[in-house]
């Protein structure tokens, strides 16, 4: 057994294991360090296949950005806990049943339908560099680059926009209309 | 070098438990986790591919699909704080007011 | 095509003969459209209507006498083609007039009479209309006397048999509308409606005679074809002997229907129910004879069967006796002309039936004027008799003597006697007409009828026998009549007090009165005259001229004058003699006395209505009545409509509500729609509202999807 394959398997075992991890915790909280667990465990892989940037932007974005919004989120609604009991029970054995089939399915096409794909290619020292990917992208991905840029602002404009506290939108909405209206929106609060 | 199969499979074994926190938990905000971990197992298919052909459009890829991720979390995160606030709670099976 | 044929090859009138129908129809329409305005315009309304139908029938005399003149040089006659009117395989008919000798000379006759008609019923009709109490009627006498002369104009001018039976039907239409013209009159409110009817349905049993004979020809002649039906007489008498006898037999049944023979002419003196002027016109001058222009028009046929010659021969001359001898019994005044008029009728039909067809329609003509002088006169005395009675009832004075009579008969002879000084006019045209109807020299009826006899003479001696007694008693109920009507004392206050009609009655009666004197000339049997004989022979070798045989010329004369010294004797001697009686022992003719029980089998005209009763309407109303009662009522409405029929479609219909519909069309579409709904009820559960549910039928999707790939 080599060492990569010795790492691989290592980081593999953490990956699932943080994975399965998530999806028993009881709290929210857990859930979101296995999961940054998980998603430091795919920086690695990146590494591995080598995508140094991907790797790098792995941590910063996913582990750092994105889940530190998950935490913050968990931490305002307080909702770590989830409350409340199983509506459908029945769910969660099949899924789980359908699970082990879709794995096993999916494994048994990928090993026994497949030649092994042995990447023997020589990659080049720079590749995945972030060089590399910057010529790529501000060149033949300029469009949706442009295009995710839009995206994401428009999603920013989208969250600012639902978060707003309800109170200070029916203002907005109704400034200076029926007083009552105010009041009953002040007492409901 | 490993067979790039396995990274595939392991792909496909995160996917399925991503799937899988999707369909069990009742909390929408493990559910948005399991989503990204199943969006993180096609990314490492993606550079798992990239990396066995040798080009770095894969990885461009990854990077498309972290920022939709990114925007979705955060449109998702706000849907979420929107509806605890109205309901003053978040469990999806309280959220069956649609049924037939 | 046909027309510039007659335009160039006859620079004549002939062109206008559709004008004879198309003047009568056109005068009809105008009265029909507008005479309703004209009446209600003013007191001269009824004037104009009058006139109007009267130029009618006037320019279609004018059109006849061109016609005629049109003859005088071209003998041969021509047909004038209208349009085609029937063309089915062998059937080819035109409708196209006939103008030959023959039916100028009807047409003649129907529009000269028919005119002075018209003008004479201005005048009776205006007072007819006061009499009946409605003025508005006026109009659509006129109309119906058009509308005859119109249909009696196709009858003589056709040029085929079908044609003539249009005719035939539509003078046999305006006879039933003029007979019932008052159909609300008369006894019990009906009487007169049931004359029309009688006479209508007595006449169809004529036309079904008629159309046999139609039907008979066609199979044999393969046409109704004047000309061509006469071409081919000998060649089909060949093929099959007995066909022409079973048409002139058959057709003989038309005529005695139309014409009033025995067995069906019964209907004819129902038929004076009628007004006067229709009397005249139909029922005596013109329609009448149709029956006797039909057997002279198919003379080729009559001629070629001798068994249906006789056959004719004899119901004429029988016919003429026995009406004769009725109407020696008859009280009322049109009645006695009634039945003189079948019993001349009897005369022509002898005559045609003999193959003295000359002498039968020159009879015929004679007798158009002299029988319509008669009716008119007679319509003149029972008006001038409504004048004296209506005269009474509005004089303070009078008033008493009205109330004695209850039901006052204008028409009754009783009531009459010594109108001679009252109505002189009246008086003067009536002799002449009696005398012309009675066969005296030098009148028309001498010459006509004297021709017959002496064609029957050396013809038919039976035929002979019984024509000579007819004429005897023609001349015996005549001079019974103008004794019993114009001398004497007035039997009635009515009578003292009757007054003279106006001239516009009078005046077509002076015209009518010089016909009947001189028609005569027209046909003098001596040789170099002759001239109506010869007229007519040009029409058919079948018409001759009859010789002149000094002793039955003689023989009739001296019988007619012997019984009208008879009638001299009983009605003005021994009935004078009778007044000095008292009032129950007095009979009220002087006849009754000889005759005994004999004058009262003829006063109810020998029974033979009531023995039709008896023999044939009486089981007829009761298979009516069988077929009404049984057949239709109990069976087809009780039986078969209500129980059969109307159960039967209920259970029809309630097997197809209740099982077909109910249980078969609507329970499959609420089938339908609960199975849907049942289905949408499970479905729906499907719907949980849990969005792990439907993330789970996704994922299940994709384990699906994969296994397919799997399984592959």
């Amino acid at each position: 057994m080599s060492v990569d394959w010795i790492v691989f398997l290592s980081l593999a075992v953490v990956s699932v294991a943080s994975a399965i991890g998530m999806l028993l915790s009881k709290s929210a909280i857990y859930s979101a360090i296995n999961l940054i667990i998980n998603l430091i465990t795919m920086a690695a892989f990146y590494l591995l296949l080598g995508a140094p940037f991907l790797s790098m932007a792995q941590v910063t974005v996913y582990a750092g950005a994105i889940m530190v919004l998950f935490l913050f989120v968990i931490m305002m609604l307080g909702s770590e806990q989830s409350s409340g009991q199983n509506l459908v029970p029945w769910q969660t054995p099949l899924s789980i049943l359908l699970s082990v089939i879709l794995i096993g399915a999916l494994s048994y096409l990928l090993l026994d339908r497949s030649e092994f794909l042995t990447s023997a290619s020589k990659i080049a020292q720079d590749f995945g560099s972030p060089e590399a990917i910057g010529l790529l992208l501000f060149n033949a991905y300029l469009l949706p680059f442009e295009v995710i840029g839009i995206l994401l602002l428009a999603a920013m404009i989208g969250a600012i926009v639902l978060t707003r506290r309800p109170k200070r939108l029916d203002e907005a909405l109704s400034s200076g209309a029926d007083q009552n209206l105010a009041e009953d929106t002040h007492a409901t609060d | 070098m490993l067979p790039i199969e396995a990274y595939l499979v392991l792909s496909a074994v995160l996917f399925t438990l991503g799937a899988l926190g999707v369909l069990v938990r009742q909390n929408p905000i493990i559910i948005f986790m399991s989503i990204e971990l199943m969006l993180n197992s096609a990314n490492l298919a993606f550079v798992a591919f990239a990396r066995l052909h040798g080009q770095i459009d894969g990885q461009i890829f990854v990077f498309f699909v972290m920022a939709v991720a990114a925007a979705e979390v955060a449109v998702g995160l706000a849907l979420i704080v929107t509806i605890f606030q109205a309901r003053h709670s978040i469990n999806l099976d309280r959220l069956n007011s649609l049924k037939g | 095509m046909l027309f510039e044929e007659i335009s160039s090859s006859a620079p004549q009138f002939f062109s206008l003969a559709p004008l004879i129908v198309f003047f009568p129809i056109i005068g009809l329409l105008i009265n029909t459209f507008f005479g309703g305005k004209i009446l209600q315009s003013g007191p001269a309304g009824e004037k104009i209507v009058g006139w109007i139908a009267s130029a009618a029938a006037g320019l279609a005399f004018v059109v006849s006498v061109l016609l005629a003149i049109s003859l005088i040089n071209y003998h041969d006659g021509m047909k004038v083609p209208l349009v085609e009117w029937i063309h089915i395989d062998a059937l080819k008919l035109n409708w196209a007039f006939q103008v030959d000798t023959l039916s100028v000379t009807m047409m003649l006759v129907v529009s000269g009479v028919g005119t002075l008609i018209h003008i004479y019923a201005i005048g009776y009709m205006h007072e007819d209309v006061r009499h009946h109490g409605d003025p508005s009627r006026f109009r659509r006498f006129f109309v119906f006397m058009n509308l005859f002369i119109a249909a009696m104009m196709i009858l003589v001018s056709s040029d085929n048999y079908l044609m003539l039976f249009v005719g035939w039907e539509g003078v046999g239409l305006c006879s039933f509308l003029l007979i019932g013209f008052w159909y609300d009159k008369g006894e019990g409110g009906i009487a007169n409606a049931m004359a029309a009817k009688k006479a209508f349905v007595t006449n169809r049993i004529g036309d079904f005679g008629f159309l046999l004979a139609a039907f008979i020809m066609f199979t044999s002649f393969r046409s109704l074809d004047f000309d061509i039906v006469f071409g081919r007489v000998v060649e089909v008498n060949a093929i099959y002997p007995g066909a022409i006898f079973a048409i002139t037999a058959f057709m003989l049944l038309g005529v005695a229907g139309k014409s009033a023979q025995i067995p069906l002419y019964v209907w004819l003196p129902d038929a004076m129910a009628g007004p006067t002027p229709v009397s005249a016109l139909i029922h005596a001058a013109t329609m009448v004879t149709a029956g006797v222009y039909l057997v002279a028009r198919s003379s080729a046929l009559y001629v070629a069967a001798p068994e249906a010659q006789a056959l004719v021969a004899l119901t004429g001359a029988a016919t003429a006796l026995f009406a004769a001898t009725i109407a020696i019994a008859q009280f009322d005044i049109k009645k006695v002309l009634a039945y003189s008029t079948i019993s001349q009728l009897g005369f022509m039909v002898a005559a045609v039936g003999m193959g003295a067809f000359a002498a039968g329609i020159f009879h015929l003509v004679t007798h158009a004027f002299f029988k319509a002088l008669l009716f008119l006169s007679a319509g003149s005395v029972i008006q001038g008799l409504e004048r004296g009675h209506h005269h009474l009832e509005h004089d303070p004075k009078l008033k008493k003597l009205v109330k004695q009579e209850h039901h006052f008969d204008p028409q009754d002879m009783r009531n009459m006697g010594g109108l001679r000084t009252k109505m002189k006019t009246t008086y003067i045209v009536y002799m002449v007409g009696t005398l012309a109807l009675a066969g005296l020299f030098p009148f028309a009826g001498f010459w006509s009828k004297d021709e017959i006899l002496a064609e029957a003479a050396h013809l038919n001696p039976t035929a002979y026998g019984l024509l000579t007694a007819a004429a005897f008693m023609t001349a015996f109920y005549m001079g019974r009549q103008i004794w019993m009507v114009f001398f004497g004392k007035p039997r009635s206050p009515a009578a003292e007090h009757a007054q003279e009609s106006p001239p516009v009655m009078t005046i077509p009666l002076i015209i009518l009165a010089i016909l009947s004197a001189l028609g005569g000339f027209m046909n003098l049997p001596f040789k170099g005259f002759h001239q109506f004989s010869h007229w007519l022979e040009q029409t058919s070798e079948n018409f001759h001229a009859g010789e002149f045989v000094l002793s039955v010329a003689l023989l009739s004369t001296a019988l007619a004058l012997l019984a009208i010294a008879v009638s001299w004797w009983l009605y003005m001697r021994r009935a004078a003699k009778l007044e000095a009686l008292p009032a129950a022992k007095r009979p009220d003719d002087p006849l009754r006395q000889i005759l005994g029980p004999l004058f009262t089998w003829m006063n109810n005209k020998w029974y033979i209505d009531e023995l039709y009763w008896a023999a044939i309407l009486n089981r007829y109303v009761d298979l009516a009545r069988f077929l009404a009662d049984y057949v239709d009522w109990r069976f087809w409405h009780d039986w078969v409509h209500d129980r059969l029929l109307v159960k039967g479609y209920n259970l029809l219909s309630r097997l197809l509500s209740v099982h077909i519909d109910l249980g078969g069309i609507d329970a499959f579409a609420n089938g339908l729609a609960s199975t849907t709904q049942r289905l949408a009820a499970s479905l729906r559960r499907l719907q949980t509202g849990f969005v792990r549910n439907y993330a789970l039928s996704i994922f299940l999707g994709v384990v699906i999807i994969i296994g397919y790939l799997v399984l592959r």
